[in-house]
């Protein structure tokens, strides 16, 4: 292929990606017509795994090399608008693909932080980042630092920092791909991250970025299709429009409506909702009642009785809790549940609403004096304007995350030159935005089927997608007759999250074939993140690590053996890690954000835009960026055993970049302008990366 | 190499429309969430209007301003003579 000029390559390219992308098309139609000569579901899902894993495997091998340059960065000639594509899918992983809906659907316009700030960090990519990395062509983003701020240690610190990200949010990726093969196939979730495994490996491990590239793009591919697909067919069954993202704007204000009637007792919905969270408060109220009688009967000495009794008294159950402690936890959860049900309906697109302490008032004491009224309202404006505070610090935190995440500008080192590396962070915030755009109306078109159609339906006739939900997995999808009045109340409904996402094909009336297709969609997304995070890992550790620090002079074969190996033991663990299930995984994707965003940001830009920049002032404020971002999380995060009370600002723990990039900016400045100058040379590196071509320029490209 | 008057100039420029385009993300983003309860008191086409900026306007801005910029600087690279050969 290498005797072909760029413009007959991306002919090639879109011939191939064509007759794919009918072929995979073909593929589901054949599969809905054996599902409908009887074809049992389970086989759809193997099918479906065995069939997508296989191709990914089939472009890995096809893709093998023995390269430098290819294994590296594909060999530098990706055409933009499939650097785009790989990049939408190297971006877009499981979180986005199956929980950003659920996220929307649950927290309303506060959701939306997740919308803005992955989308919104591509401008900071375009404007100050991509262009000028793409120039510098070298391999990884611990390179452009260790050239530019001219030594082992600023570039040590950054694959530190690349390790750190990365690590933790792959772990997140392998667990989501043995969360969606479990489902898929009804395999464990240990095998699942195995089966997983195999899937990333044979393709990144044989040819290195290219294979990851190109079988990025497949996967971007049935992605985008198994989650667009179910959306219109919803979009057209409820509104009859097959663009949602219009549609939803008219489903949004019924939505709104009911909301309103859900709250107001006056109306027959609101009176029957009303009457399901007064029996909530009577099951939080007993619960707390029991563990008042506990911790009485602790304080007396008499804890093992007492738990003894209980544990006759609910007929001796295998899993009933062992201590006092483990039964008042227990107790907690249960009195917790039932006190998140007793308030009322959030309104889904009003921004950070107050904690209600003004309605709640008016409701327990109609008779409260101006002053009380006045109070109240204040601290509804407190609450208003402390998540106000956390939403921009979160956007602010994922979007220079998303700047800074060494898988992603990577990606940009792969384009063929300057100008297409511009336009191909268009094409990839272009092709990332139709998932994300969809999302928020999918989120809506989801509530109005929950708030018009399940609601007020009754117990004996649940709808089929609520039944099936509800026996498979009581995370995602719980239903209780609290009020034993037969009817469904909006109260009465527990959802996952997740459910959005995986039960639309159902909600929507589709054949299980669907349902197939949205879970491969689902593993593609797991899939191409994990291929890019891997491959960092072990680029940073095999390139930056053992050839640039250890063995300057190691052959070819050597380097790339050296990383493949490293891959292979990386992925490794990384599974193993995942395999354990380890708490909060949410948390940690959003900390690799933050921790990005403190780490690299600062000493990525200043390194372009300003000149002064030196040695000192990089490994200043790179280390107290990083340090500062992981001091806050230590003495905030509970997991680390920090608490509420030590937040700055009642900024959440998840956006301590806020914190850290400022501080990483500062350090980079003090530290530059105390000591002296950058060299001659690093002056004329620093032009060099800022025009696209200069005469008599230096050369920095890697092969 | 020592850059010319010519080179000086194209980076000015390079940092005048980043500059823009940057004020154009802050505005779209920050100043919009920052009056968000205000705004979602305008309805558009059934969406209030913060929520829809949320979920769609700025999303779409920003696809606009890096097309933009991709398209200006391309544009730039040649008038001042730094683009690169063909390949």
């Amino acid at each position: 292929m290498t005797a072909l000029t760029q413009s007959q390559f991306f002919q090639q390219l879109k011939k191939y990606y064509t007759f794919y992308t009918g072929g995979f098309i073909a593929f589901v139609i054949v599969l809905a017509i054996l599902e409908q000569m009887g074809l049992p579901a389970k086989w759809v899902g193997y099918i479906f795994l065995a069939a997508t894993i296989a191709l990914y495997a089939g472009i890995g091998i096809m893709s093998k090399t023995a390269d430098v340059s290819e294994y590296y960065v594909a060999g530098r000639r990706v055409p933009a608008i499939f650097n785009g594509m790989a990049t939408g899918a190297d971006w877009m992983s499981a979180a986005s693909f199956i929980g950003m809906a659920g996220t929307l659907y649950l927290a309303g316009y506060d959701g939306l932080a997740f919308v803005l700030g992955w989308t919104g960090g591509y401008v900071l990519v375009a404007l100050f980042l991509a262009p000028y990395l793409r120039k510098f062509g070298q391999f990884t983003i611990p390179d452009f630092l260790g050239a530019r701020y001219n030594g082992n240690l600023p570039r040590t610190i950054g694959v530190i920092a690349a390790i750190i990200c990365s690590f933790t949010y792959v772990v997140a990726q392998i667990y989501g791909v043995g969360i969606i093969t479990a489902r898929l196939t009804g395999l464990e979730f240990q095998i699942g991250v195995f089966v997983g495994l195999a899937g990333i490996l044979v393709c990144s491990f044989l040819g290195g970025m290219r294979a990851v590239t190109w079988t990025q793009v497949a996967q971007y591919i049935i992605l985008i299709i198994a989650y667009m697909i179910p959306v219109v067919w919803l979009s057209v069954s409820h509104t009859g429009n097959p663009v949602p993202q219009v549609a939803y704007g008219q489903v949004l204000q019924q939505v709104t409506q009911l909301e309103k009637d859900f709250n107001n007792a006056d109306t027959t919905k609101g009176a029957a909702e009303a009457s399901a969270r007064a029996a909530f408060k009577a099951q939080q109220e007993s619960f707390e009642a029991k563990i008042a009688a506990l911790d009485e009967a602790v304080a007396a000495g008499t804890g093992a009785a007492f738990l003894e009794a209980q544990r006759a008294e609910a007929g001796n159950p295998a899993d009933f809790p062992a201590t006092t402690d483990d039964l008042k936890a227990s107790w907690k959860k249960s009195a917790d549940g039932a006190k998140a049900k007793t308030g009322p309906v959030s309104a889904h697109a009003t921004a950070f609403a107050g904690k209600g302490a003004e309605a709640n008032l008016l409701k327990t004491n109609p008779n409260a004096t101006e002053a009380e009224i006045a109070a109240a309202r204040a601290e509804d404006q407190e609450a208003s304007n402390i998540k106000r505070r956390n939403f921009i610090a979160l956007v602010l935190c994922l979007m220079v995350g998303t700047a800074s995440l060494p898988h992603i500008l990577m990606r940009y080192y792969t384009t063929p030159s300057v100008r297409e590396a511009r336009k191909s962070v268009f094409w990839s915030l272009l092709f990332i935005f139709l998932l994300y755009f969809t999302a928020p109306a999918l989120a809506v078109l989801v509530k109005f089927e929950v708030y018009n159609n399940l609601v007020g339906s009754s117990f004996a006739s649940l709808p089929a997608w609520v039944a099936n939900w509800a026996a498979v997995d009581a995370t995602l999808m719980k239903i209780v007759d609290i009020n034993m009045d037969g009817i469904v109340q909006l109260a009465e409904i527990t959802l996952g999250g997740d459910l959005i996402v995986l039960a639309t094909p159902e909600i929507a009336g589709l054949p299980y074939v669907v349902s197939g297709m949205v879970a491969a969609g689902g593993l593609a997304a797991a899939l191409s993140t994990a291929d890019g995070l891997l491959l960092t890992i072990a680029n940073a550790l095999s390139h930056d690590v053992y050839y640039k620090m250890i063995d300057p002079k190691a052959s070819t074969v050597r380097r790339l053996a050296i990383s493949k190996g490293l891959l292979l033991v990386v992925a490794l663990f990384a599974a193993y890690t995942a395999s354990l299930k380890p708490g909060d995984i949410l948390f940690l994707v959003g900390a690799a954000f933050s921790l990005a965003a403190s780490a690299f940001f600062p000493a990525l830009v200043l390194g372009v835009f300003w000149k002064r920049a030196n040695y000192t002032g990089a490994v200043v404020g790179m280390l107290a960026g990083l340090g500062v971002c992981m001091y806050y999380m230590y003495i905030t995060y509970p997991f680390f055993g920090g608490v509420a009370a030590n937040q700055w600002f009642s900024i959440a723990p998840i956006a301590a970049g806020v914190f850290g990039m400022p501080v990483g900016f500062l350090g980079i400045i003090i530290g530059s302008l105390v000591t002296k100058a950058p060299s001659a040379e690093i002056q004329q590196l620093v032009d060099h990366v800022r025009y696209p071509s200069l005469e008599g320029d230096i050369r920095t490209q890697a092969a | 190499m020592q850059l010319s008057e010519r080179h000086e100039e194209y980076w000015r420029k390079n940092l005048r429309i980043t500059a823009i385009l940057l004020a154009i993300w802050f505005v779209a983003t920050f100043v919009v969430i920052y009056f968000a309860p205000q705004l979602n008191n305008i309805v558009i086409l059934g969406f209030p209007f913060a929520f829809y900026m949320g979920a769609q306007g700025s999303l779409i801005i920003y696809v606009l301003i890096i097309w933009f910029y991709a398209r200006r600087m391309n544009k730039l690279d040649t008038e001042y003579g730094v683009h690169e050969g063909e390949e």
